[in-house]
């Protein structure tokens, strides 16, 4: 178990390259290649905020002040695709990436080579996608769902297809490392059922992955073809349906919405019982329902289309299975909650990030419950209620859960302890100012504002301008959270211990901090008292 | 019969609401408003009870959970010198919080489904109105009312004048002063709204000319995509004449936002009178005979809607 005894000595021969080039464009290092996933989905959580800065300035107040329409319906639809393909879930990747193999006990990620090429295919994607913003015409305008035959219109789109393409081609192979990672380099007697909760909601999410990018690229090939090569998949003018590809994008889109939340699970399920000193109440049931979300996840994609038409039939079915998923996703919040209970919690910003998580995920749940009745769906579709709905998923729920886990693991990866000060500074005012942002935004869908419109009538004013003013701070909120990780990196003078945390327990909490540049060249023996999970039998 | 007894509660309750509230069904968004509106058909009671009863539902569940947690954070914190307790498990509390939610989950369901097939349900209805979605405008035809088809009755609808003008970018004119009488209506009136009668099934066939549109009043309680190549159906009975406004409900290019939806729900001898109209407006006959044509053809809708 103890790395530092048996491998300080081999340091030269294990460190990083020196060359600058050599060892961030060449790396074939998990904990490089995490950083960089890392560093990459920041920037582009900036860029799409600040896309997000733009359209709230514009829905400050009724009447158009700022932009024309259609370069609004750009920002909406390139905040949409910069957020969910370049912010959240390459910072799951980067998670993944730098704490699997620690987690696990092994020595780097099973493909490292492959790992530089998923990553290295990202900045290429988006450059293409952002660029298409600077062309005559502009980018893509028609959302980031891309429906056709709006989507069509724009002459930017095989921009957007081709980054689609690129970003789903390394989201493959970063689900195939991840998957052959997990399955074939665990230390011997690192059981599937002693695996952190963050292993295995990111083992069911690589499948998840495999399973569904596909199916997208497909989507948006027929797209292209249809556009470019006289096909007529969704022209109903050539005997095609565009209600077709509403349904191939979605069997893509809800497993997505998964991807997306389904590492956050595993993330709060790390740091709930860390700071409660108390393991996890109900292990197998916590994988059981990341398992079962996964499956139902697949069998749910028409509730986005309750309002397209579909037969009786199809609406019961799809409505039916959605609300099946509050089941398993219940199961998940009460755990953490009985995991608290009886516990000795204390209150570091990780777990703030995780109990805010907690609740806010869980409003977003109660609204999606709602949504999934198809009656009171025909209401709520495509209004500022859905965007309220989504935005408490992913920005409280998977976007908290990020920023809790940077916060949680970042004394392993520098050496150093953040500014817990300024940490709780961050989380406080995230906490007020993203409700403030959000909570406004189901009355105004309630009221009746549709989404994805840069103007509205003054009924809907006095909420809009509570959202936007909402919006700037939580914006300018997040300045604090790179100014605490600038401080942290290079500024603490505070060291971390190897355990960081009094109630952390794994694989990943025996190495020192920082994690040296190689970790586990050999096996560790696993002794279960160490581990988080090590003696299920319930 | 079941479908009969939710229809009496909502009814009920309905009744209660407003005579609480002392007040009209709502046409059109209003400032501070934070609950769907009620709406004013006898269908667009159903997600308006749903929405309530599952925003009860959930809120009930919220302040148990959360309020277990905040007495778990409180009670279990290491600071009132709480020491962890070792236990991760417990099979009795683990069923108990997968039935009870199964057994919420039923009951919505149970609720919802009827509303689902009474809504899909456009079976004798009296009129029905096509409506296609254009970038940015859309159109009414008036395709047969009380069994007789209506010949040559349809027009684009489009944002007003006013609206539009006020809406450009650097206009330079108050979206405040958008006013029909008292009431706000920027982005929210139309040159030519549809005309439909009160207290009349009507089923809306709605189709699109070139991208997705969603038609959406929001008092009838439901919106449907309008979709090139496809014509979807709902239906509507709003039972007061009045002014009903909505708004074009799926992306549709640069001037989504710009094309509403008003419906002038009038009662059946005015509606009749507004179709005799019509139908003389589009007639290609002298000047003279569309007065008689009006007059003659006036009272036989009237009549059969009588029987209706």
């Amino acid at each position: 178990m103890s790395y530092a005894a048996t491998h300080d000595q081999h340091e030269e021969h294990h460190g990083a390259p020196a060359g600058f080039f050599q060892r961030w464009f060449m790396s074939t290092n998990h904990k490089d290649i995490g950083t960089l996933y890392l560093v990459f989905a920041l920037t582009m959580l900036f860029v799409g905020g600040s896309f997000a800065m733009a359209i709230r300035a514009e829905l400050f107040k009724p009447g158009m002040q700022l932009m024309q329409p259609y370069f609004f319906n750009q920002l909406t639809s390139m905040h949409g695709l910069i957020m969910i393909f370049g912010a959240i879930m390459p910072a799951f990747v980067g998670l993944g990436n730098w704490m699997i193999p620690l987690m696990i006990g092994a020595p780097d990620m099973a493909l490292p080579r492959m790992n530089n090429l998923s990553f290295w295919i990202l900045p290429f994607a988006f450059i293409l996608l952002l660029g298409s913003m600077f062309l005559p015409g502009g980018g893509p305008a028609g959302g980031w769902t891309m429906y056709p035959p709006l989507s069509l219109q724009s002459e930017s789109l095989p921009y957007a297809v081709f980054a689609i393409h690129l970003m789903g081609i390394s989201s493959i192979m970063g689900a195939i490392n991840i998957i052959a990672t997990i399955l074939n380099m665990r230390a011997p007697g690192m059981d599937l059922m002693k695996l952190p909760i963050f292993v295995w909601s990111w083992l069911i999410t690589a499948f998840l992955l495999i399973a569904v990018m596909p199916a997208l690229a497909g989507a948006v090939t027929m797209l292209l073809t249809d556009k470019f090569f006289g096909t007529n998949f969704f022209n109903a003018a050539g005997g095609g349906d565009p209600v077709l590809y509403q349904h191939i994008f979605w069997f893509f889109g809800h497993p997505e919405v998964y991807i997306m939340i389904l590492p956050a699970f595993g993330i709060i399920s790390e740091i709930v019982p860390t700071f409660a000193r108390k393991p996890i109440f109900g292990y197998k049931a916590m994988v059981f329902a990341i398992a079962c979300i996964a499956f139902l996840s697949f069998i749910v994609w028409a509730h986005h289309m309750f309002a397209v038409g579909l037969p009786i039939g199809a609406e019961l079915f799809f409505m039916y299975a959605t609300m099946l998923i509050s089941v398993p996703t219940g199961v998940k919040v009460f755990n953490w909650v009985a995991t608290m209970w009886g516990g000795s919690m204390t209150f570091e910003t990780p777990m703030l990030f995780a109990i805010a998580f907690v609740v806010l995920f869980s409003i977003g749940g109660f609204s999606g419950l709602m949504m999934a009745l198809v009656p009171a769906d025909f209401q709520y579709h495509d209004t500022y209620f859905i965007v309220a709905h989504f935005h408490y998923v992913l920005v409280t729920g998977a976007l908290f859960a990020i920023i809790g886990a940077a916060y949680y693991w970042m004394p392993k990866w520098t050496g150093n302890m953040y500014s817990e000060f300024w940490g709780k500074v961050h989380f406080w005012n995230s906490l007020v100012w993203v409700n403030v942002l959000f909570f406004p935004q189901h009355f105004l869908g309630l009221a009746g504002m549709p989404r994805r419109i840069p103007d509205y009538n003054v009924a809907f004013a006095n909420f809009n301008m509570v959202s936007s003013i909402g919006g700037f701070l939580f914006g300018a909120t997040q300045l604090i959270f790179v100014g605490v990780l600038i401080h942290c990196v290079f500024f603490s003078k505070k060291r971390a211990t190897d355990r960081v945390w009094e109630g952390a327990k794994g694989l990943e909490w025996t190495v020192p901090s920082p994690a040296p540049f190689h970790t586990f060249t050999i096996p560790p023996i696993i002794n279960d008292d160490e581990l988080a999970h090590g003696h299920v039998n319930d | 019969m079941t479908s009969g007894g939710i229809r009496r509660s909502i009814k009920t309750g309905a009744a209660l609401a407003l005579a609480m509230l002392g007040s009209v069904a709502q046409a059109a968004p209003h400032p501070w408003q934070l609950n769907m509106e009620r709406g004013a058909s006898t269908w667009s009671q159903i997600p308006y009870t749903l929405n309530n009863v599952a925003l009860a539902v959930c809120t009930v569940i919220g302040v148990l959970v959360f309020g277990a947690m905040f007495v778990a954070m409180f009670r279990f914190r290491k600071s009132r010198g709480a020491v962890a307790e070792k236990w991760a498990h417990n099979t009795t509390v683990e069923v108990v919080w997968t039935t009870i939610p199964v057994l919420i989950l039923v009951t919505l369901a149970y609720m919802a489904t009827s509303g689902v097939a009474s809504w899909a349900d456009t079976t004798g209805s009296q009129m029905t109105v096509k409506v296609t979605g254009y970038q940015w405008k859309w159109r009414y035809d008036y395709i047969d009312y009380m069994g007789k088809p209506i010949e040559k009755v349809g027009f684009m609808s489009r944002l007003d004048t006013t609206s539009d003008d006020t809406r450009q970018l650097g206009s330079g004119m108050n979206p405040y002063d958008v006013k029909v009488g008292t009431e706000n209506t920027y982005l929210l009136n139309v040159d030519k709204p549809l005309v439909i009668p009160a207290d009349t099934k009507v089923r809306f066939v709605i189709t699109s000319g070139d991208v997705i549109h969603s038609w959406w009043v929001p008092a009838m309680g439901w919106k449907l995509d309008a979709i090139p190549g496809i014509i979807n159906a709902a239906w509507t009975n709003i039972h007061e004449p009045g002014t009903y406004r909505g708004q074009c409900a799926e992306l549709c290019g640069q001037d989504h936002a710009f094309m509403p939806i008003v419906v002038v729900v009038k009662s059946k001898a005015d509606f009749a009178t507004w179709l005799a109209q019509q139908q003389a407006a589009a007639a290609p006959a002298p000047p003279a005979a569309p007065t008689a044509t009006a007059a003659a053809a006036a009272p036989t809708p009237a009549g059969t809607a009588k029987q209706g």
